[in-house]
């Protein structure tokens, strides 16, 4: 018989909300120690929370994408347990009545469609972090996390490889971010992803699960989820027994250690938070965030394959990410050329961003540039080669597109004279190649066709310049 | 001066007839005579009080009104936070803690141009019916120094009775701001949860917790929580719109009043004199018009349970933050974190608050949340909705505050169950939200002041003012008072 893999998922998503989920306090990341708490957030005696309403927002923007029942009249509650990050020694999260549930999201994975269903969307504060000075002797506060808003996602069990897994959080990353509401940083810890891993036999009765953390990439991920399998297979080969633990994932050395065990687990005393009044989420208040929920990835791509006839394969790598999207979309509306405007962002942009190493959150392009320049090259202004030139001194140095043309005479020549005189400056200085084309050698067309346009100091209009060097062979 | 009422004083101050500085030295004067017998202060800030005095004396000669209470010296209960003023709870665990920022209601009593002389002793984190389990010792009751003053705001009814002060900020969770005004013979008000801000006000029970004043009469009361009612945006369960407005004047009738009287509420383990002076002030009432009816009160043997289980289930929660780790006491003897937790815990908290620290943690804990917790909400809801029925019929429900009058220091402390019992008649207000207006009726054979409290439906505290301002006008049991130092009589 065969083993089976069972991995749930529970994924926390750090919200980019301006302000704390309880406070008026900042939520940007790092900052000096303590600088970024208030009595609320540092959890003083007698301070009370107040909600943040962008949070339910969000969280109500997450569920509409995917496709989850929003609980109408949530709640708060508290989960209590003492640890020095946690300054009211219990986290304010959702236990009882969850802001979003039930919903779906659809991946495909091994070239097969898999629908993972969430169970649920809660709402939660973030604790503050420990800092250990370098002889071990002493342990630092910082309370600046305290308080940043965080989603927690969590899927039911219906994962079986890690394939799967990995495209569920792509998809998940891309809807976060063209949701607008975390930046899904996992180095920064903005998007924080555990696995809850069982094996069992075939069809048979779900085995004891082991819930791992600290992954901090969707490689690290990947090899985890396979280093957990085989660990747990090898040990119920033998016979021997898993035990429900939290395990730490060590990718540099590949392995995982158990933290502490679930057997003796934490009791976190569960209870209605008291300090907050239940939220209602009415009608108005939906519809108007169903309003503001912008397109997301796959609608994109079924309208840029629809509306503006672009192919599937360039529809599915302009929306890898919201900002090549965004910049699509840019460059397209400015220049009224969609599919040339597909072709520029599927192409040198995205060789220019692989080149020079530039993830897609950090690019920076001004669309109107890169839309005149469509613009030029599709009105025969320009030839291809200026065109390239261009774009990347646009990319590299914001130049000017009109005045880097005009500087470095890209403007093509559509002067018949000089591209006859061209022609024939060519012709007589190759005489060899001339009369290898004329034994019927085709190649040999192309090298002329190369010296032609070299004499016309590369931005002579190609169409025409074959034209008249057919002419002239004739 | 001292027999001026804190508005009469206020008018006093601004007619110049009296100077503000003057009006707070005398009362400091009256702390430092009274308190050795009383105990009723934790702190006495004297110079924070006298620069404050010259600075609302400014404001007023400036030609502001503030507010009626103007110039008035006020004390605040030792669990409601002001700014740079140590504020213990009256617990060794929050030895040494001064906040950085003052209550919402602490806030608005100093924009109003009150002066806060000091910090009122009380029950460890408004754990008890005695004040005696604080780590200042124990609050003696003015009419008689032997004996409690009540709890847990015994040291704001015991210095506003004791006339160490016209009047003071309290806190009620299931009757701490009542039952010691029954004990020592005060006035004061549980208002309606939700109408006052609990921002800063360190948490006992949140679902219950309700600032509130405690003064020598109802007319003072009234004035100060028309300053520190209305909405905040620091909490959010302070949910009235607008502060309260209880006007002026000293209606002469009840006319059109329908008083309940839960004849249940009268029955084995009430004091006889307590009976005898309870019901003479629903006679009272109903002399000067209001009609009065009884009813069995429902759930009784609800009340209580449902109420320990959740306030200490909340407790347990509110009070997990003092770690050791940030402000307050930590054990000189941890070595470990597990010991930071563990001993500074063990050592910084009385018996009282571990007692319902562990009932909390114990009816949260995982198996028995539906078994307790749940089942007090239920309970909670059921109470909650035996009251809204019982005000379709009536506009006010009148009984006993307690059972009994101030027992002896020590008497009680032994058997929690029996201390428990006595706030059979306050805790159930809490557990609905409502509001409650406690007022003194009378004197037991012994010469201690014997309580009554009205209850009204939510947001109804205007109707229980005026039925209060009404019932002072004919008597004068709330303007009597203990021989200074309140020896044993």
């Amino acid at each position: 018989m065969n083993w089976e893999t069972v991995i749930g998922l529970e994924v926390h998503a750090e919200l980019s909300a301006a302000s704390k989920i309880f406070c008026g306090c900042a939520t940007t990341f790092g900052g000096e120690p303590n600088t970024r708490v208030c009595p609320v957030c540092a959890g003083m005696p007698g301070t009370l929370p107040k909600l943040n309403r962008a949070v339910a927002e969000y969280a109500v923007r997450v569920g509409l994408a995917l496709n989850c029942e929003i609980t109408r009249h949530c709640k708060f509650d508290r989960k209590n347990y003492f640890y020095p990050d946690l300054p009211k020694a219990y986290q304010v999260s959702q236990l009882y009545a969850p802001i979003c549930r039930e919903g779906r999201l659809t991946v495909v994975a091994d070239g097969k469609e898999k629908s993972i269903g969430i169970r649920e969307i809660h709402m939660e504060e973030d604790a503050g972090k420990l800092v250990h000075d370098c002889s071990g002797n002493r342990t630092f506060m910082d309370f600046n996390r305290c308080g940043v808003p965080l989603l927690e996602i969590v899927t039911h069990p219906d994962f079986q490889s890690g394939a799967e897994v990995i495209a569920y959080l792509e998809k998940l990353r891309e809807t976060l971010l063209y949701l607008g509401v975390c930046d899904c940083k996992m180095q920064e810890g903005s998007l924080r992803v555990d696995v809850n891993l069982s094996v069992r036999r075939t069809g048979g009765e779900m085995g004891v699960r082991t819930e791992m953390k600290n992954l901090n990439s969707f490689k690290a991920i990947g090899r985890a989820i396979d280093y957990e399998t085989k660990r747990q297979i090898e040990i119920l080969g033998k016979g021997g027994r898993v035990y429900q633990e939290t395990r730490r994932w060590d990718d540099e050395n590949g392995v995982s250690y158990g933290m502490r065990s679930k057997e003796n687990a934490q009791d976190y005393r569960y209870f209605p938070e008291p300090d907050l009044l239940p939220i209602e989420i009415d009608d108005q208040w939906l519809k108007m965030i169903k309003g503001s929920l912008p397109e997301l990835a796959h609608e994109k791509r079924e309208r840029y394959i629809n509306d503006y006839k672009i192919s599937e394969k360039e529809a599915f790598i302009i929306t890898t990410h919201k900002n090549i999207s965004g910049l699509f979309e840019t460059v397209s509306e400015l220049s009224g050329n969609p599919l040339e405007s597909a072709h520029l962002v599927t192409g040198e942009i995205m060789r220019l961003l692989n080149q020079t190493d530039t993830l897609p959150e950090d690019l920076s392009l001004d669309g109107r540039k890169l839309a005149a320049l469509v613009n030029l090259v599709s009105d025969g202004k320009i030839n291809r080669n200026a065109y390239r030139e261009t774009v990347e001194a646009v990319f590299t140095r914001d130049v000017i597109p009109e005045e880097y043309i005009a500087e470095n005479g890209l403007m093509m020549i559509n002067d018949d004279e000089a591209v006859i005189e061209a022609v024939k400056t060519a012709l007589s200085e190759n005489s060899g190649a001339v009369a290898d084309y004329r034994a019927g050698k085709e190649k040999a067309f192309g090298f002329l066709m190369g010296q032609v346009m070299k004499r016309l100091g590369g931005s002579g209009n190609p169409d025409m310049a074959r034209k008249a060097l057919k002419d002239a062979l004739k | 001066m001292f027999d001026l009422s804190a508005t009469e004083l206020s008018a006093a101050i601004k007619a110049k007839k009296i100077s503000v500085a003057e009006a707070v030295e005398s009362y400091m004067g009256r702390i430092e005579k009274t308190d050795k017998s009383l105990n009723a202060f934790i702190t006495v800030s004297k110079e924070k009080a006298l620069a404050r005095a010259a600075e609302v004396q400014g404001r007023i000669d400036g030609g502001e009104t503030l507010s009626p209470l103007a110039g008035v010296p006020i004390a605040i209960k030792d669990n409601i936070s002001v700014k740079d003023i140590e504020t213990t709870c009256a617990s060794k665990t929050l030895e040494g803690y001064t906040p950085v920022f003052s209550a919402t209601a602490v806030e608005r009593l100093e924009r109003a141009g009150a002066v806060i002389v000091g910090k009122l002793n009380m029950d460890e984190f408004a754990m008890g019916g005695s004040s005696e389990t604080g780590v200042y010792g124990a609050v003696r009751n003015p009419w008689d120094n032997a004996r409690v003053a009540g709890g847990s705001s015994g040291g704001s009814a015991a210095a506003v009775a004791g006339g160490e002060i016209p009047l003071a900020l309290g806190s009620d969770t299931g009757g701490s701001i009542r039952q010691p005004c029954s004990f020592c013979g005060a006035t004061g008000i549980k208002p309606t949860y939700g109408s006052v801000s609990r921002y800063g006000l360190i948490a006992y029970a949140s679902s219950l917790d309700q600032i509130g004043p405690i003064g020598r009469g109802i007319g003072d009361c009234a004035a100060l929580l028309s300053i520190i009612s209305g909405t905040d945006e620091k909490d959010s369960t302070c949910v009235i719109k607008e502060p309260f407005d209880f006007g002026g004047g000293f209606p002469d009738n009840a006319n059109g009043l329908k008083i309940g009287i839960p004849r249940n509420y009268f029955g084995d383990g009430v004091d006889e004199s307590v009976k005898k002076s309870v019901l003479a002030a629903a006679e009272e009432l109903e002399e000067a018009g209001a009609t009065v009816g009884d009813f069995e009160m429902p759930l009784m043997d609800y009340m209580i349970p449902a109420y320990y289980i959740i306030a200490c289930a909340e407790a347990s929660s509110n009070l997990s933050r003092y770690d050791g780790l940030k402000y307050g006491y930590r054990s000189a003897k941890a070595k470990t974190l597990p010991e930071v937790y563990r001993l500074s815990r063990s050592e910084g908290f009385g018996i009282e608050v571990k007692r319902r620290i562990m009932l909390g943690s114990f009816v949260l804990s995982s198996g028995y949340y539906d078994a307790y917790y749940k089942k007090a909400l239920q309970a909670r809801y059921l109470i909650k909705e035996a009251y809204d029925g019982l005000f379709k019929r009536f506009d006010a429900i009148l009984s006993p505050t307690a059972p009994t009058t101030a027992y002896k220091i020590g008497e009680n402390v032994g058997d929690p169950m029996k201390m428990y019992m006595g706030d059979i008649y306050t805790v159930s207000v809490n557990l609905a939200g409502l509001p409650a207006v406690a007022l003194p009726c009378g004197f037991d054979e012994r010469g201690l002041p014997v309580g009554f409290q009205l209850v009204g439906n939510a947001f109804s505290d205007g109707i229980l003012v005026k039925a209060a301002r009404v019932y002072q006008n004919r008597t004068d049991f709330h303007a009597r008072k203990p021989k200074t130092g309140g020896e044993a009589q």
